[in-house]
Formats: C-alpha cells, structure tokens, sequence
C-alpha cells in the first residue's frame, strides 16, 4: 500500500515495504542520493534529514513512520542554495571529503532554528551526534556562527 | 561562481568537439598535442564517439575544463591541481570546470592517490602542461595579428596585443593546430598569483547541495543492488548455504556465490540486507578460528626476542648497551586500526562478456581498480571503463581493490545488468585491512652528561602486506631487509645518537593489514618519539631542549620544532595545562607539534594542538590548514579511543558505538604554522598524524609522571 508525504513541499507516494528506513526510500527508490549511508544505526549523523522541522537520522527511521509528514532533505534545505547554514559552509570551504556535509548541514540548519546564537557548548551538543572523519569540527563550528550572523542579517533586511 | 561538476563523460565529449586539447605523458614530461581518439569501450555509446586524452581543454566558446588525473578524498586535489594548471595558463579562475580523467595509463601513468603525492607527482607536468598551452595560444593570436609573439601578454583568459585583445577561445582552435613547443619557460615563484593563495575549493559547491556523486551514488540505468555475507573469520570461506529462506524475501532477485562470500542481489540495498539475514551459510573457518588480541600480543612479544632484520644501524649499540652503568627499557604497543571512513566501501560495475567493463569507483587506485575489473573478468585492460567518483575518505583504505574485485565477481554473474555492491558499516569494520598492531621493546642509555647515547629498538609487526601476494616482499622487504613500511618513522629518524639500532622482526597474525593514513609513522612516531621523551626524562632534560640539540644537523625538523614550540609558548603552560611535543619527517615534509592537555578525574582532556610544517612550497594555504587539521584529528581518534581487537579470529567491534572516533564536543582548539620554503614540494595529505600520540601521551607524563606506553588511552583509563 502506498505511504504519502511531503518531500521537500511536494506530495510523494511510495509503495514499498512499510519498515524500509526513509534512507533507503530517499536513495534507492527516488533516486535522492544527497541523503548519505554512513552507519544504519543512527550513531554518525550522515542521513539527517529533517521530519516536520526537526533533525532526524533517516537510516533507523520506518518509511511507515513518516506517513503524512513533512521531509526535507538537503535538496531541499533551499532553492538555490542560499540557506543561511549553505552560504556560511560555502564562505569558509568547510567540506573536505564532503561525504558527512549533507548531515552536518542539516543538523545545523536545525540547530539554528531552535537557538539563533548558539554558543560553542550549544553547537557541541548538537553536533556531537555528527561524525567528520576528515575531522572538519574547528570549520564547522566557526560556520555555524557565522551562518547565525548571515541569519541575523536577513531577519533585520 | 565556479563550480566543480561531475559532468557526465558524454556532456564532456558534446563540449570538447573542438579547441585546444593538449596532453603531457608521465613521467618524462613530454607535450604532445593529443588527438582526440576512438573510445575503446563504452556501453551505449557507439564506436564513432570520441574521447579527449588531455589535461585541459579550451574551447572557442571559452570555457576551460581540467581534466583532475587524481581522485579526490577531501585532501583538495581537485582545486589544487586546477591551481597548477591555472596559474601558467594565466586563465579566468571564474570559468574553469572540472572533470575526473578517464582512467589511461599510456597518457597519465599511475593513476592513483597515495602517500600524499599528488602535489609532488604534479607541480612540475601540470605547470608545464599550464605554460604550454599559454605559449601556443600566444603564437596562433601572434600569427592572427602578424606580430611578433613578443609584443603579446596574457591576461586572466585574453591575449592582449598593440591592436586590442582577444579571448583564449578565439584563438583556441588555431593554437591546437600548432607544433607544440618544448622547454616553455615556468613563472618564477615570485611571479605567481594563484599558487600560495587561500583560494577557495573548487568542490565546496556541490558538496553542500547533496549534488556531488561519491562512489555510493551511482546510478547507472537498470542497477540493481547488493550486499555480501563473509566469514566473519579472516581466513574463513563458505562451507554450503541455502537461500531458500533469503530468496522468499521481497525484492530478492538473487542469491550467488562468489570467492569471498555469498551475495545477495535484490531491487534496493535494504531488501539486500533482509536478504542477507536470512541465509543460511555453514562457514569454515580455517585456520584463524582461535586468534585472539592476547595470544597476538604475546607471539609480538616472543618475537621481539628473536633476530631481527637491521633497519636502521649507527655506531655499535649492543657494546655502547653493555658498557653503559644505567639502561634504561621499555616496551611499547598499539593495536590494529580500522579506517572507517565515511562512506562505507561500495562499487558499481556492469560487465558485458567479452565485450567490456564499466565500473564507478570511489577509488585511491583508479589504475588498480581498472586492473583487477580486467583481471577478473579476463577482459583486456582497455575494455575496462573506470568512471572515478568523489570518495568519502580513503586513508588508505581505497588503495586496495578487494571492494572492486567483488563488485564485478557479483556483476559477471548478472551480464549486462549494473550491480552495486555496498558495505555495511559492520561488513566495512569487520573485513577492513587494518593498520597492524604493533611492539617494540626500546633500549637505551644516555652519556655522563645526560645526553642520549644509545637508542635501541626491537620491533615485531606483521607487515604492511599480510594477507596479500606480495607479504614476503611487501615495503621493499625479503631476505635481510625488513619491510620498510613497517620500520619506518624508527628507521629514518634524523636524531643525531652515536649507536642507534632499530630492528625488526615479521610477526603475521592472519589478520589482514594495509596502509592507513601515515602508514608506518602513525605507530613507530608515537614509538620514537614516546622513548625519546623517556632518554630526556631519563638525563635530565626539557624535551623540547634535547630535541634541539640532537636535530641540530636537521635544520628542517629544527625549524619547525622551534615554530612549534614558540607558538605554543612551550614551558609556560597555564595553570592546570600540560605539554607535550613531537616531531616527524615523512612524506618529503617536515612536522611539529606540541599538545596541551588538561586532567579531570584522572581522565585525560586534549585542550590544544600546535601544529607546525614545513612542506616546500604552499600551492593552497587554506588546504594546507585543512589537512593538518585533518591529521591531529584522525590522529586523536587513534590516541584515545582506537582499537581492533581480535576474538576467535574475527574483529569484536561493528560499528561507531564501539568503534568510537573524535566528535565535536571533544575537539580541542587546533592551530596550524604552515611555513612556505622553496624546499623541493613535500606531501601534506598525511602529515600530522603521527605527531598526535606522542605529543599527548609526552604532555600526559607531563601531568602525571606516568608514562604511557600502549594505545588507546581508553586501555589505560585515562580517557
């Protein structure tokens, strides 16, 4: 039977099986493969996508579970990957392999949802379900400061 | 804004009709101006395609591609070696694309990505590929005008003359008409405008958007997907299966056995993976059935005893051992290391018999990968596609080619149809081939004055190689040699010790291994450097200040040790902060660092890290920053929390709860002095790594008096 949702602001239905993790619906069955494999067991952050608004690891999560909510992955974070957390990542070159940037991103783009100035502490327990093995973390964190000052000028402008 | 694409080869073929295509063969550095040739092989894309062989390409419209001949793992090859070819070109920075070399030995030799030597093997042939390419445009533009070359500058893209300026475009299709000169002068470094600068990653872009295609992301038409059940047992082979129950599984379309294991085909990577739960496989063993981490401590152990193979000898350290009235021993240890990069190892391959092979890699090895898909399929080399694709980390592990092997093994089961074949993160931390664990049993002494007088190490290690063809030989090793791998960072030390011995003893455990990020050095620095710390404890001396002394002819090492230390106001620690230093030469570069660390309750907090490096000369400061970032941080993960551990032959850790790595909250504050000399160009890929273990463990003994001689620091309680 078929489970609906909104993925990035478009309705999607799947038919597949009820416990295959959104992960696998997103890259396997539509194709969306910005979302990345890193450990099946929510324990490195790669899959964060966002489920009505908040920052969830796609790989443990049930296709079933997300039946009529809203997902939005990083292909849909922006149109035009201008999201305040885009802009800062692209301003000080954070990725370097980039596999884990789509989870980071996305975790951060959450974070600065909930708290618009958040403290290095705040950032660390945030983040701290996000795994860079390339060890990007020093990056990051500068980032997410400075996505939280672009965010502050586009709520003044 | 610039971006990097990973264009697909066809849109590249569309662009690349015409224009200026050139080439250089390696390693002699020869230009030619390529032809654009047949494909051998492509599926769906008839023999009448063309296939440019070049490093850069400029077309009338004026838009540059630069064919990238290295892969990418994050270490920035990909805006780097751009930079190379740009800076000659003197071309608009704002118009290049990128695209990943087709995979061709005759035009680029090796190709491959390994001991940070991609700057090395390219600032020469791309620089001159750069400036060759400038100097036939200049000529057809000369030609055009009926001036004299030397009346003509570029100028970011444009060719400027007495009577105007013309873009490289224009002129491209003339200039590729040209003789291709030879011995075109280079840019003096001090005429360099792109080279040394922090220019912003090419691959920053796509790799935001979710839009960079890594290895895992490949989709070609008709794929299908795969996993693979293996003896959890190194060494063990499937004994009988039954699929009856994986093949009511939805979605199952196959279950097949292959050389290291049974695979299961199905319509998405999940239903591979219920797939795989429901076989039914009787394993045997073999011969690793009872291995575990204790018993290969102790065979290191024995070994050590035995006679080693001389790595490194100076003066007579047995005597010098004998006659000195205090030595001073200690035994030292770590254990094997996963890789466990980001993206979990996976393949895709397609094989047509007798026809061809097309794979996409996420690959160190591109020229490997090329040759084990033809090797295994008994295809020729050539019919052997290999789309090389973004890699999630490498670290070594992307060297090897066992991923590759398996993929097309699977896909030459299903002719014609596209296979990918992924790895759990249990299946890429149980079958990875790990950095060996490693002993070595140090003696030494120092002289009446406290200076260190003989320094002694008996090593005992697998190789580098175990498990594969070559072990025997493996490193430059066999008969009296030792493999040089894993001896180095003991056996090319630069202190200045008058009886040094370093020996080395093959201690196989039936446990695979391979290179690992700073291979050799991310044991024996930590080693070395740990035991010249005891040399000065045991004198009398500031380790900072004994180091000085015994680097005194090793004006590189020195030099980087000063910055560090200077920069890391070595001696005045705050209040409740410890110190500890290391150095290391590898990789044609030179490095130090010094680790200022906290204790709270006993455990161990890293609070800062001063790296420094001398490198040669800097292409990309940013990227320098990154990659010695990069180093402290995987080299933290191996400090205090790394470990494989072997029981009844298999490896006890599945995934990043019990294999723990660094994450943010316990990333210390992390500062880079990366000096520029015009020292020949050394790697950066690899380089702080090494330095992490001794520098913390060094400031730890600092706080604490005790020394610690075994990795992780977890083992020890200490984190």
């Amino acid at each position: 039977m078929a489970i609906k949702f909104m993925l990035n602001g478009k309705e999607q239905d799947v038919d597949v099986n009820p416990q295959m993790p959104l992960l696998w619906v997103l890259r396997d069955t539509l194709g969306m493969t910005g979302t990345k494999f890193g450990c099946g067991m929510a324990l490195c952050g790669a899959c964060t996508v966002h489920v009505d608004g908040i920052a969830s690891r796609s790989c443990m999560l049930p296709i079933s579970a997300v039946a009529g909510k809203q997902i939005t992955t990083i292909e849909g974070l922006s149109p035009d990957v201008t999201h305040p957390v885009q802009l800062a990542w692209l301003e000080l070159d954070v990725p370097q392999c980039g596999y884990c940037q789509s989870g980071q991103i996305m975790s951060a783009a959450n974070l600065l949802a909930r708290n618009p100035n958040p403290t290095d502490a705040d950032i660390d327990e945030l983040m701290m379900g996000n795994i860079c093995r390339c060890g990007t973390y020093q990056d990051i964190r500068r980032a997410i400061h400075r996505a939280a000052e672009i965010k502050a000028q586009g709520a003044k402008a | 804004m610039s971006t990097a694409t990973v264009l697909s080869r066809r849109s590249f073929l569309r662009t690349s009709a015409a224009g200026l295509v050139l080439s250089v063969t390696w390693p002699e550095g020869l230009i030619r101006a390529a032809q654009p040739r047949r494909a051998q092989y492509g599926r769906g894309r008839g023999e009448s395609e063309v296939r440019p062989n070049a490093y850069l390409h400029i077309a009338p419209d004026d838009s540059i591609t630069f064919e990238i001949v290295k892969g990418e793992m994050g270490q920035g090859t990909v805006t780097s070696l751009s930079m190379l070819l740009a800076e000659e070109l003197d071309c608009d920075w704002q118009k290049i694309r990128t695209q990943f070399a087709p995979v061709d030995p005759s035009l680029y030799g090796n190709q491959g990505v390994y001991g940070s030597s991609s700057i090395r093997s390219t600032w020469m042939p791309l620089r001159t590929v750069g400036a060759t390419a400038r100097a036939m445009l200049l000529e057809a533009a000369a030609q055009k005008w009926g001036v004299d070359k030397s009346q003509l500058r570029t100028e970011n893209g444009s060719i400027v003359g007495p009577s105007g300026k013309i873009s490289y475009g224009s002129v491209a299709e003339a200039a590729a008409a040209l003789p291709v000169p030879s011995g075109v002068p280079l840019k003096n470094p001090q005429q360099f405008t792109l080279i040394g600068k922090p220019v912003k990653r090419l691959d920053t872009h796509d790799k935001i958007c979710g839009r960079a295609q890594f290895g895992i992301d490949a989709r070609p038409d008709g794929l299908v997907y795969a996993v693979l059940a293996r003896c959890l047992v190194f060494g063990g082979k499937v004994a009988s299966f039954d699929a009856t129950k994986a093949k009511v599984i939805a979605g199952v379309k196959n279950v097949l056995q292959i050389s290291t294991g049974v695979a299961v085909i199905a319509d998405n990577t999940w239903n591979a993976i219920q797939g795989r739960k429901a076989l039914e496989i009787k394993w045997d063993e073999g011969p690793n059935a009872a291995q575990t981490s204790a018993k290969i401590s102790q065979l290191f152990a024995e070994r050590a005893q035995q006679l080693g193979l001389v790595g490194k000898s100076n003066g007579n350290a047995q005597q010098a051992l004998s006659a000195a009235p205090k030595k001073i021993e200690a035994v030292y240890e770590v254990p094997y290391l996963a890789h466990s990069t980001m993206e979990p190892l996976n393949c895709t391959a397609v094989v047509h018999p007798n026809v061809g092979c097309e794979i996409w890699a996420s690959t160190q090895m591109q020229t490997g990968s090329r040759a084990i898909a033809a090797q295994t399929t008994g295809l020729p080399p050539e019919k052997v596609q290999v789309n090389t694709m973004y890699m999630g980390g490498g670290f070594g592990r992307r060297g090897g080619v066992d991923y590759v092997r398996e993929t097309v093994e699977i896909a030459q089961a299903v002719p014609g149809t596209p296979v990918k074949l992924t790895w759990t993160r249990e299946d890429d931390m149980q079958h990875d081939t790990y950095r060996p664990a490693a002993y070595v049993k140090f003696s030494g002494a120092v002289d009446s004055d406290g200076w260190p007088s003989v320094f002694v190490a008996n090593m005992a290690c697998p190789s580098f190689g175990n498990g594969t063809a070559e072990d025997s030989s493996f490193g430059g090793g066999g008969g009296d040699r030792p493999d040089g791998v894993a001896v180095e960072g003991l056996s090319t030390f630069e202190y200045d010790i008058p009886n040094v011995l370093v020996d080395w003893r093959r201690a196989n455990a039936g446990i695979p291994t391979s290179f690992w990020r700073s291979v050799g050095y991310s044991q024996n620095t930590f080693f070395c450097e740990g035991f010249i710390d005891e040399l000065a404890a045991a004198g009398g001396k500031d380790p900072v200040e004994l180091r000085r002394r015994l680097l005194a002819n090793s004006p590189r090492l020195l030099a980087v040790l000063n910055e560090a230390a200077a920069k890391a106001n070595w001696g005045k620690a705050p209040a409740g902060r410890y110190q500890g230093v290391a150095v290391c030469n590898h990789i044609g570069s030179y490095f130090a660092a010094v680790a200022e660390i906290s204790m709270e309750k006993g455990k161990v907090r890293v609070e800062r890290v001063v790296c420094a490096s001398d490198s040669g000369p800097i292409v990309n400061p940013s990227i320098v920053r990154q990659q010695l970032e990069s180093g402290v941080v995987y080299g933290l993960s191996a400090t205090l929390t790394g470990a494989i551990t072997i029981d009844r032959g298999r490896v006890v850790q599945n995934n990043f709860n019990d294999y723990q790595v660094l994450r943010i909250n316990d990333m210390p504050q992390i500062e880079v002095v990366a000096v520029a000399t015009d020292n020949q160009p050394g790697g950066i890929g690899e380089a702080s790594v090494p330095l992490v273990a001794p520098a913390v463990c060094n400031a730890i003994f600092a706080a604490t008096g005790k020394r610690v001689r075994r990795l992780p620091l977890t083992l020890e309680g200490l984190a």
